[in-house]
């Protein structure tokens, strides 16, 4: 009797077998039609996105110092030096062992490597990290320099270079032809993605701006409330609906109050997904296709946030890549960073995908959020 | 462009396969490819650093000098050596001798331990117990409200004293807990805590706090598998903070894999218990650490598959069909369809595809792989009149043109589905031919490159080791020959032959045949092969 059993599960999972065998040829010749439309859908975004639109207001960002609704986000000058103070912390051995590693008396092989080594701890990536090692040790011969405080320069100047503090880091916010500015909020499950609309929001109300939010998680549990408790804290509505729905709906009805209301921000927060879910990323599509509606026909989504945990590795990469894919993100929002993490997927993401990190999420409190500003994260880790 | 851990460590053993000899320089080279390909797959430079150590001291010691193929004992080393530093054993949940055993969550904000304290309950649920949650994360805005929407799910109680959102202490919620759980005789408590970074001295202490209130019996440090180079210093502050006693991997369905595993379970030397793998309650598994080792180096998970199968599977419904394939009729399109019925049922098709050797290779492929596609097969199926699913012959042009049309698809597909339908077919005779499994068609031949990284470790596989005796041995020996392609019984490396011939000829006129034919062959060998092992391990 077991036998047939055992038999019989062979049969069954040879069929999986065979099918799959199958259905991956079709599918995949499907994918290429499928993705053609996609990418037209996509395209206009960069064009109409934040350079255009709102120029230099993320600076000034947290510097709103009007008094908000319920509570008063803290002073953007203390805000910055406790990164400053966070990140020294976090990077300390990275900024000291690069010192003590550059300072030696000779350059050799086992130096460059244990610099190497040391970015590479950083979650900085094998390819920067090999990239921003050769550059410096090209202009090490160049100059024939052997002063730490020189080296510790240079390598500053490559760190600055392969972060771009050219960019456009400004969050598109301000209003136009009297329709709101839409965000839509995206990432994987945990990155902070929830935490983070409601710090923006706080910080949008701190700047005398009418915000609104929509709870487009519809898929876990409580996130909903979570965002309310959030927008409550500064007397911000939220748009919901009961858990399960379809969370376009959520984004259109939220884009669509925005606009009755005449408000300058519409906020959406999605739930977390896998960038490998593919179902999921189609949905994500929907929800960004769906919420641009009421806007009219030509406009599209205004800003399209990846949030990214500093904690993640290599796979961060992967993960901007497919959302930029499905929904062309405009800027990432680095969280997490008041750990031991260093963040440095991010040097890898911006120079592969040319997307900007625009804030960076600094612990659990509601206003430890702070645009990006390259100089001073690049400081932050080489002066340890 | 990506580029997973799997992938590199392939493409390095191709290249090592076939050199008789291996040189130091070599051997060199392969330890930088691996090292490269762990750093990017984000395992802990301290990790690879020891692991690329011990490589390279194994591989160029009298036992790879001295094997018949180099390439393939190096291949068989690194593998040795994941699951040895991926803890070697399953370890289980140690119950307390008086319950209630008390469980509790750590980990970084985001990790996933509110999610995963729902699929602990569920889990625990299904194997007899009666776990209660307690709400100890009153941090995070409305982390209790969503554990107890989870707990409802999981169908746990869930104790929730606190509103939560920075309200209450959470030390006492835990020791409360324990009382509560006495009186309402739970066995088994988990205490879920707020999400707090290894640096923060402040809720370190809270946390040990928390543990010095419950003694806890296990003490689960979750941690998210797409972590990077952080996940040494995070392990390490949680280790001396709260002295984790297994490890939790989260979101373990995400295409990282590996790296976060192997750092933590090296640095730590705590053994990885649970795995999660999903969104719903029951995407949670116990964690395997061979089966990790053999998915890291692509050898695929069938186990996993088979106890999925199993699972799921219809007993009556498959014997019938067995004794059919048995008494010599041919499996017909109205078994696929019932077969297609509990394909579903085992859940995502794609996951299923993921656990297959060598799928690594088709990564893409599967991605890009869309689940209706099993639907749209079945509406092909279903287009066709009950005679022609019994009898497929019966398939001329304009029948196929029909079933095209009411499938709502083209006659090519319609060809394709039942050219393939013929091959699976050609499979079960040969199945009932060669007396249950037969010595799988042309093994090496089709597998290409991955077949050396496939081989040698069989032996390895769970399941063949205690079991199976005689029987597990000739297997063994059965797979060290495969490379070959050829058994070491006449008649079935016969068979071989003529079924390597068949499926040449079918495919030979196919355009698409390089690009799946791979799959499809690869699936079929080490189906056949493995099957019996597993098995074995019942």
């Amino acid at each position: 009797m077991e036998s047939v059993i055992y038999a019989g599960i062979g049969v069954l999972v040879l069929l999986v077998l065979i099918v799959g065998a199958f259905l991956l040829a079709p599918s995949r010749r499907r994918r290429r039609d499928s993705s053609a439309p996609a990418t037209v859908t996509g395209a206009p975004g960069p064009d109409t996105g934040p350079g255009e639109a709102a120029p230099g207001d993320a600076d000034d960002e947290p510097a709103g110092a009007s008094a908000p609704v319920l509570e008063t986000p803290t002073e953007p000058t203390s805000r910055l030096a406790r990164l400053r103070d966070r990140l020294s912390k976090s990077n300390t051995t990275l900024g000291r062992g690069l010192l003590t590693l550059l300072s030696r008396e000779t350059l050799d092989e086992q130096t460059w490597e244990e610099i190497e080594d040391l970015l590479i701890m950083a979650d900085i990536g094998v390819d920067p990290t090999t990239e921003i090692v050769d550059a410096l040790r090209e202009r090490v011969r160049v100059l024939g320099t052997r002063d730490p405080q020189a080296l510790t320069e240079l390598l500053r100047e490559e760190m600055v270079r392969a972060v771009d503090p050219t960019m456009d880091r400004t969050l598109a916010v301000d209003p136009i032809d009297g329709s709101p500015r839409v965000v839509l909020v995206v990432g994987v499950n945990g990155s902070g993605k929830t935490t983070t609309v409601g710090k923006i929001a706080r910080v949008l109300v701190a700047q005398d701006r009418s915000v609104l939010l929509g709870a487009a998680d519809t898929f876990r549990a409580a996130a909903a409330e979570q965002l309310s408790t959030w927008g409550s804290r500064v007397g911000v509505e939220t748009v919901r609906k009961e858990e399960g729905a379809d969370p376009a709906s959520v984004a259109f009805s939220a884009v669509e109050r925005g606009i009755a209301e005449d408000l300058d921000v519409v906020m959406i927060d999605t739930a977390g997904r896998l960038q490998n879910k593919k179902g999921l990323m189609d949905e994500l599509g929907k929800v960004k296709r769906v919420a641009a509606r009421p806007l009219g026909d030509d406009r599209e989504i205004d800003e399209v946030l990846l949030v990214l945990d500093a904690t993640t590795g290599q796979n961060g990469l992967q993960q901007a890549k497919v959302f930029s894919e499905a929904v062309n993100i405009t800027g990432i929002v680095l969280t997490k960073l008041d750990g031991t993490a260093k963040g440095g997927i991010v040097v890898a993401v911006q120079r592969t995908l040319g997307v900007p990190v625009k804030l960076i999420g600094l612990g659990e409190g509601a206003d430890d959020l702070a645009p990006f500003d390259a100089h001073e994260f690049v400081d932050a880790i080489v002066d340890g | 462009m990506f580029n997973s851990l799997s992938d590199r460590l392939t493409t390095t053993f191709k290249n090592l396969r076939g050199k008789g000899r291996l040189t130091e320089a070599d051997v060199d080279q392969t330890i930088r490819e691996i090292r490269r390909a762990l750093l990017d797959a984000d395992v802990a430079l301290p990790v690879v650093r020891a692991f690329t150590g011990s490589v390279r001291e194994r591989a160029l010691s009298e036992e790879v000098s001295q094997a018949l193929n180099p390439g393939q004992q190096i291949v068989k080393i690194v593998n040795a050596e994941l699951v040895d530093i991926l803890g070697g054993q399953t370890r289980r949940i140690a119950f307390a001798k008086r319950p209630p055993t008390v469980i509790m969550l750590a980990g970084l904000q985001g990790a996933g331990k509110t999610t995963l304290a729902g699929k602990l309950a569920h889990w625990l649920k299904q194997e007899g117990h009666r776990p209660m949650l307690v709400a100890a994360d009153l941090q995070r805005p409305n982390a209790v409200n969503q554990l107890q929407i989870v707990g409802e799910r999981a169908g746990a109680h869930v104790y929730a004293p606190e509103p939560g959102n920075g309200v209450g202490d959470p030390v006492r919620v835990a020791t409360d807990a324990m009382d509560v759980a006495k009186s309402k005789l739970h066995d088994i408590v988990i205490v879920d805590t707020a999400g707090r970074l290894g640096i923060d001295e402040e809720l370190m202490q809270q946390a040990r706090d928390i543990r010095d209130a419950v003694q806890p019996d296990e003490i689960l440090f979750v941690i998210d598998a797409m972590i990077g180079q952080d996940a040494v210093a995070t392990a390490n502050a949680f280790n001396e903070g709260v002295d984790f006693s297994g490890v939790v991997l989260s979101k373990l369905d995400g295409d990282s894999r590996g790296g976060a595993a192997l750092s933590v379970a090296q640095v730590t030397g705590k053994p990885i218990m649970f795995a999660s793998t999903g969104e719903s309650m029951t995407d949670f598994e116990l964690f395997h650490p061979d089966r990790m080792a053999d998915r890291i180096l692509d050898m695929g998970d069938i186990l996993t598959l088979i106890e999925q199968a199993e699972r799921t599977f219809d007993e009556k419904e498959t014997e019938r069909l067995t004794k059919k394939v048995e008494s010599g009729e041919d499996f017909d399109l109205n078994d696929f369809l019932t077969q297609m019925a509990s394909l579903k049922k085992m859940g995502s098709l794609k996951k299923m595809l993921g656990m297959m050797p060598g799928m690594s290779q088709h990564k893409e492929q599967l991605e890009s792989f869309d689940e209706r596609e099993v639907d749209r097969i079945e509406a092909i199926v279903r287009s066709m009149t009950p005679q022609e699913r019994a009898n497929p012959k019966l398939l001329n042009g304009s029948r196929r043109q029909r079933i095209a049309r009411g499938a709502g698809t083209t006659v090519t597909q319609v060809n394709q589905l039942m050219e393939r339908f013929g091959q699976a077919q050609k499979m079960m005779r040969q199945m009932r031919n060669g007396g249950g499994m037969p010595g799988m068609g042309g093994g090496g031949r089709s597998r290409g490159p991955q077949a050396a990284p496939g081989m040698p470790a069989m032996p390895g596989m769970p399941g063949t080791g205690g079991h199976g005796g005689g029987g597990g041995a000739s297997k063994r020996k059965k797979g060290k020959k495969k490379p070959a392609g050829k058994s070491g019984n006449p008649a079935k490396r016969a068979q071989e032959a003529q079924a390597a011939e068949l499926r040449r000829q079918g495919k030979a006129p196919e355009q698409k045949g390089a690009a799946f034919g791979g799959i499809e062959m690869g699936d079929d060998d080490i189906d056949l092969s493995k099957l019996p092992k597993g098995f074995g391990g019942f």
